[in-house]
């Protein structure tokens, strides 16, 4: 077992493109025998450049990581991609489309993508994002674009999960009100205006650009009714010349703007090592997916202790009314660390294998 | 939650532009439960293949209306042998002649969908086929 999953490393470092495809697929089945491989290959890991890119459905997002893909390459980079869609609440299936704005990419060693559906994360993300990622950091893949499903208002994992986010706009959709509301705009290192080709685009950039105003510490004089004033604000300092997020403008289907946008992301990343934000959001980010990390194995590990019968018992009392879900909490976590004193202790490793009790919802 | 996913590529592989039955095939193994990754129209066997082995997937269905099957199939099973990936079942839909049907399944695919075939009848085929692969 520890051989194989040395090899597998190997293989992966190597750049074996099918080793690496195959290990995406262990992650996504939270197949134990992957955990070993990634905990090999993660001193190898962090030399990539992690791109996120959202937006809403049909804003463009697929097109555009096609674009920015080629323009990669014909820079010379290695690109990996990964393509997350929505797994259907009802069916648990998915129909994985993105691939089909990607055919240009078709035939290039130095292109990797990969479909993956959410399979019920609601942050735009899949569990095996960040692994997948991972993995292709570990395999020499230089830029990793992740795209998101298509995103509403509040899907803001991917700014945990990404070095530089990308927020993609298409004309036509919502005022300046949706532009100052909290959530998705809020996460973006650059905005993209997708489809400037179309009516309103000059809209859709109008509002972006009074939200980054209204937004700005304003110390600096400013007109109201043609009279010169100075705002004054007690007890604030002036932030440090900071990034501020760049608005551009793309036609990703005849490719305008897309070496505008690649140099964004460039001088973005220069500007986080230059700042030393880059080391404030590297650790941020694996904060985060270590709590998630954690907060899996502690509910595996917690459902492993609970007898399924006893769970499904106190689960209809509480939909029958009988007991409230707050007891029932307080209730399960006395069972579990009854079970904790007595029983053999389960661990994560355990909880994987195939003898866990199903896990609910 | 660790329950194993079956994946499928649908592709549609040649110059035909009908791919009404590759998105209604989509759509109910979609319902079925499995994971479907949809490629679109004019894919090579090359760019078949590629994506197979990237999306790590058990089966490809294609679907091929021109007549262009004899020489289509036959290029993918090679690539995909020699690719190390034998083990992905292929399966193809459209309007395939019998006498070709009892070559290309001698050749390596697993089963021929014609017009009018039952939705739920193909995803219980494919995930027969992959289950005896386990």
């Amino acid at each position: 077992m520890v051989t194989e999953a040395s090899r597998l490393a190997e293989l992966v470092l190597e750049g074996d493109r099918r080793a690496l495809a195959r290990l995406i697929t262990r992650i996504e089945n939270e197949n134990p025998s992957a955990l070993p491989v990634m905990a090999a290959l993660y001193s190898r890991t962090g030399r990539g450049h992690i791109v996120g890119v959202t937006g809403a459905p049909g804003c463009g997002k697929s097109t555009l990581v096609n674009e920015l893909a080629k323009q990669l390459r014909r820079e010379g980079r290695m690109v990996g991609i990964v393509a997350v869609d929505p797994t259907s609440p009802f069916s648990g299936g998915a129909l994985l489309g993105d691939r089909i704005r990607m055919r240009d990419l078709a035939g290039d060693e130095g292109i990797f993508i990969r479909s993956m559906a959410s399979r019920g994360s609601l942050g735009g993300l899949a569990r095996a994002t960040g692994d997948a990622v991972k993995l292709l950091d570990a395999a020499g893949f230089e830029v990793i674009l992740v795209e998101t499903v298509g995103a509403g208002q509040a899907e803001v994992d991917i700014a945990k999960a990404s070095h530089t986010t990308l927020v993609i706009q298409a004309p036509g959709m919502g005022d300046d009100i949706q532009a100052i509301k909290a959530g998705i705009l809020e996460i973006a290192d650059i905005f993209v205006v997708n489809k400037a080709d179309l009516p309103g685009a000059e809209n859709t950039v109008r509002a972006l650009q009074m939200m980054q105003r209204l937004g700005r510490d304003n110390n600096g004089p400013y007109r109201h009714h043609g009279r010169l004033m100075r705002a004054n604000r007690v007890g604030q300092a002036a932030e440090p010349p900071g990034w501020e997020a760049p608005i551009l403008q793309t036609v990703s289907i005849s490719g305008e703007g897309i070496a505008e946008v690649v140099a964004a992301i460039q001088s973005h990343r220069a500007h986080l090592h230059q700042s030393g934000e880059f080391q404030i959001r590297e650790a941020a980010r694996i904060e985060a997916e270590f709590e998630s990390m954690l907060r899996d194995t502690l509910l595996n590990d917690l459902l492993a202790r609970i007898p399924t019968i006893e769970l499904d018992a106190i689960l209809s009392q509480v939909v029958a009314r009988e007991m409230d879900p707050y007891s029932a909490v307080d209730r399960i976590m006395t069972i579990a660390a009854a079970e904790g004193e007595t029983g053999p202790r389960p661990h994560r490793a355990h909880a994987l294998e195939a003898e866990k009790p199903e896990v609910r919802r | 939650m660790s329950e194993r996913k079956i994946r499928v590529l649908i592709a549609k592989p040649g110059l035909d532009g009908h791919d009404r039955g590759a998105k209604v095939v989509a759509r109910a193994l979609r319902d079925a439960g499995m994971e479907v990754i949809y490629t679109g129209l004019r894919q090579t066997p090359e760019m078949i293949c590629e994506a197979a082995m990237q999306e790590d997937v058990d089966v490809i269905g294609l679907s091929i209306l021109s007549g262009a099957h004899m020489a289509q199939v036959p290029r993918l099973l090679e690539l995909l042998k020699s690719g190390g990936m034998a083990d992905v079942k292929v399966f193809l839909g459209g309007i395939v002649p019998d006498e070709d049907i009892r070559v290309l399944k001698q050749m390596g695919v697993q089963e021929v969908f014609g017009p009018g075939a039952n939705t739920k009848v193909i995803a219980e085929a494919i995930r027969q086929a992959v289950s005896s692969e386990r």
